[in-house]
Parts: C-alpha cells; sequence; structure tokens
C-alpha cells in the first residue's frame, strides 16, 4: 500500500490507499475548529503545527487501517506547490520514513494531487475531461487527457473562486468557513436580486476580484440597518454570479476539448449550486473534496517512484510547476 | 506623495513606474482594505519586474514566489492575527534576496524587516482609488508623471 502525506497549506493529512486505488485510510487534522475559534483568521498557520501533528496523523492513519510501517511500499508526499516551510515538514518526513525503511518516494504536485481524488474506489473516474479545480488557493481550467498528469487550460488571473466565497462572508458579516455559510444562506435569499458582474476575461481565465469589491460597494449603499434583511439575497446573488463563471468556463473548455466529460475537485466542489447547476459533473466525495493525503496517494499511483535513496535531494516548491 | 488612479489599469501603471527602483532585499507593505486593489498593484509591479505568470492573492497560500528579472515574492498575512517566532521562521524565506510585497501587513507589526516602500490603497468611489506611497527621498521621482497617452493624469491635491 503507499502512504500519502500532504501539508502544503493548512492541514497535516495521512492516508493509506492501495495500488488499487481503495483508501485504507484518511486522517486530516483539520483545524477549522481553530478557524472559528479565531474568526476566519488562522492563530498559527504553519510549520510548527505540523511538525506537531504529522506524526500523530501517520500513526492515526495507520492505525485506522490496521496496518503497520511493515504493510507501506511507497511513500508519497506533496512537494508543491504551497508554503515552503509547511512543505518541507511533511516531504522531511516522508523522506525520513521511507529512507529508514528503503522505500521508493513519489513526490506529488498538489494540484494534481487534487485531479487524482477522482481515481479512487469505489467510483473511479476515466480521463479524458475537462476538469474545474476549485478551492480557496487555487482556480483552474484542466485539461485532463490520462492519469499521469494535466494541461492547464485557464486560470484566475487574482482571487480564487473560494478567496471570493471566503471573503465575501467577511464582507457580509458571516462566519467562518465562508463558502458554506454563504451556501447555507443563499437557499432563503433572491438570487436575482442584485445583479453582479461577472468578470469578463479573455479565453478561459477566470477574475472574482471586481466581484468582491461589487459586494463591497452593495453593502456599502445600503440603508443604515438594512444589512440583516438583504443579506440573504446578497449571499445568493453573490454566490450565482461566482458559480455561473465557474459554470460557463467549465462548459467552455469542455466544449473546446470536445470533452464528453466534466469533473469538479477542490473544496468549491462542495457548494450546493454548483453541484446543481452541473448535474452530469463528476464528483469526488466531498471528503475527498478539500486537501487530504488520500488523493496525494492517489496521485502517485500514476507517477513515476524514485528508488531508495536517490530523492534526499528532492526540494519543496513554492510554485506551480 | 499621493496618486489618484482611475482603474485596475492605471494602478497597475503607477507600479510599473516605481518597479524598476526596487532590488532586492527591499521589502514593501501594501495595505488597504477588501477590495482596495493590493494584488492589482503587485500584479502591475511584477509585470515591470518581468513576471510573466498571473500574480494571484496569496491569502489562502499565504506565499508566493516569481522569478522575473529579479527573483520576487508576494506574501499575504490577511488570515494572520499576529505573526510569532515560528510563523516568522516560515516567512522568512520569502525575504531572502528577493523584492517582497507584503499585503495585510498589519498582523506583522513590528516583525518584518525594515519596510523600504509602505503603499497605501483607499476606496474613493467604486472606480477611483487613492494611491499613498511613503519611501525614503528622492526614490518616487517620476512615479507620478503620467506616461499612458490615452489619459489625462489624475492628480490628488
Amino acid at each position: 500500500m503507499i502512504l500519502g502525506v500532504e501539508t502544503s497549506c493548512d492541514e497535516t493529512a495521512a492516508a493509506l490507499v492501495t495500488r488499487g486505488g481503495e483508501v485504507l485510510a484518511n486522517v486530516v487534522s483539520s483545524q477549522a475548529d481553530l478557524h472559528a475559534r479565531y474568526g476566519g483568521v488562522v492563530p498559527e498557520v504553519a510549520s510548527r503545527r505540523h511538525l506537531e501533528l504529522v506524526v500523530p496523523v501517520v500513526r492515526e492513519a495507520l492505525a485506522e487501517a490496521n496496518a503497520t510501517l511493515d504493510d507501506i511500499e511507497t511513500v508519497a508526499v506533496t512537494n508543491g506547490p504551497g508554503l515552503i516551510g509547511a512543505l518541507l515538514v511533511g516531504l522531511s518526513a516522508a523522506k525520513a520514513l521511507a529512507w529508514a525503511r528503503r522505500l521508493a518516494l513519489v513526490p506529488v504536485d498538489h494540484l494534481h494531487g487534487h485531479v487524482a481524488s477522482l481515481y479512487l474506489e469505489p467510483e473511479p473516474v476515466e480521463p479524458p475531461f475537462a476538469c474545474l479545480l476549485a478551492s480557496g488557493g487555487h482556480t483552474l481550467l484542466l485539461d485532463v487527457r490520462d492519469h499521469g498528469g494535466y494541461r492547464v487550460l485557464g486560470t484566475t488571473l487574482d482571487d480564487a473562486a473560494g478567496e471570493a466565497f471566503d471573503k465575501g462572508a467577511r464582507l457580509l458579516g458571516l462566519g467562518y468557513p465562508g463558502g458554506a455559510a454563504i451556501d447555507r444562506l443563499a437557499r432563503e435569499g433572491d438570487a436575482e436580486a442584485y445583479t453582479f458582474p461577472v468578470a469578463r476575461v479573455p479565453g478561459l481565465d477566470f477574475s472574482f476580484s471586481g466581484l468582491k469589491t461589487a459586494l463591497l460597494y452593495a453593502v456599502r449603499d445600503l440603508p443604515h440597518g438594512e444589512l440583516e434583511r438583504r443579506r440573504p439575497d446578497l449571499a445568493a446573488s453573490y454566490q450565482r454570479a461566482i458559480i455561473r463563471a465557474l459554470v460557463e468556463r467549465v462548459e467552455a473548455a469542455a466544449s473546446r476539448l470536445g470533452a464528453e466529460q466534466v469533473a469538479v475537485v477542490g473544496g468549491v466542489a462542495a457548494n450546493s449550486e454548483l453541484r446543481a447547476s452541473l448535474p452530469a459533473a463528476a464528483l469526488a466525495p466531498l471528503p475527498l473534496c478539500t486537501d487530504n493525503a488520500a488523493m496525494i496517494a492517489s496521485a502517485a499511483r500514476f507517477v513515476e517512484a524514485i528508488p531508495w535513496p536517490g530523492y534526499l535531494a528532492v526540494d519543496a516548491r513554492a510554485s506551480a510547476a | 506623495m499621493e496618486i489618484e488612479s482611475g482603474s485596475p489599469e492605471e494602478t497597475e501603471a503607477v507600479a510599473a513606474r516605481l518597479a524598476p527602483r526596487l532590488a532586492p532585499g527591499d521589502v514593501l507593505t501594501v495595505s488597504g482594505e477588501l477590495g482596495a486593489g493590493k494584488t492589482t498593484f503587485v500584479r502591475g509591479a511584477c509585470r515591470a519586474l518581468g513576471v510573466r505568470e498571473p500574480v494571484t492573492s496569496p491569502t489562502f497560500t499565504v506565499g508566493h514566489r516569481y522569478d522575473g528579472h529579479v527573483p520576487v515574492s508576494h506574501i499575504d498575512l490577511y488570515r494572520f492575527a499576529g505573526v510569532s517566532a515560528a510563523e516568522w521562521g516560515d516567512l522568512e524565506p520569502y525575504f531572502e534576496d528577493t523584492v517582497c510585497f507584503v499585503e495585510w501587513p498589519e498582523a506583522a507589526a513590528g516583525a518584518l524587516p525594515p519596510v523600504r516602500i509602505a503603499v497605501t490603497l483607499r476606496h474613493v468611489d467604486a472606480d477611483r482609488r487613492l494611491i499613498v506611497l511613503d519611501a525614503p527621498a528622492g526614490m518616487l521621482e517620476g512615479v507620478r508623471s503620467w506616461t499612458s497617452s490615452r489619459s489625462t493624469p489624475q492628480r490628488a491635491s
């Protein structure tokens, strides 16, 4: 089986996945409780937190799978893109474990990992497909022809879709996580009450920054005390604008590629309006949409492993490859 | 120095005129409310520094690195409540031999290396922003001058 380790951003995660793509354990030490406590601000982003958690999450994954270190054949780890210090914790832990046990190591691209969340059992998606990857940190349209990688068709030019949700929630005075808060409130509102501009950028790129500014001014222009009453309409209209931009672009990408299949990965895939707007799209199960290590182990099934001990010099990279 | 910008393009242009004066080791703070144009300003400077890839908001990813004519870092402390010694350890590599832009620098308070230029963006109305540049004497000469032929310079008092 493959041990996956992921520490590129906020989550410390470990998972055990078989060569065939069966998830035996998927442990994410979510910091969501901390986020909520500090009103949307991370008190300790950071490597120190990953350092404290990386061994416990690996232990827990082994326990959950009823396995031992002897059962691990390959170690897979995210080596970018991400926060350098955070990536280094997972990478160093993975290297140490693999090196000590003379195992091969697979450095995995975090974005490839998100795509590979679709290749896991019980309902693996087969390429080719057009893929929307939308999270707090990334919003990309990908052309996926085979399991081994992807080609970038478009990207956000400013804010990521998940970030647009989060900052919109902050402007509306909603709690964290912002995406879930807007999704919930939007169900009570009228999505046509406000017209928020969906930025027109050429090609298959996205822009959400102007939308955020439009919401800011809509909130500012409300008569005093009106926000409480208009909040559901604002949330619904704002969400509608984000989702419309995502759906239009992913459909344009699919038609350009002649792709018969569309898939959505990343945390924004949890949004109910997005799911309803793309009823035929392939979606990973919710726990695999947000950052996790099962997707990293899954990607490693399709990437050549570096045999022992040639991987000690593998470095973390901050930017996309 | 205060410069009024009438569009995101103008905000990028102001940053682009500032960029050639920057060198590795320079730290620039970029402050302002949500939607004020912080990432837009950084994008304009990055383009002029030779960065070709998309310059996007690092709010969730915390830090981006770009290779232009010089190494460029773009960090964002929006999600930070403060910067502890442990967190500083994560941020430090982004300052090493780079031109480093820091959005939402307030969280770091006194923890940042010495700041060369402090940029503040303020909302004037939906389109216009006031760009306030606080820099060493002489460094901003010519930054105000408008090079674009299609626009008339808009000057703040």
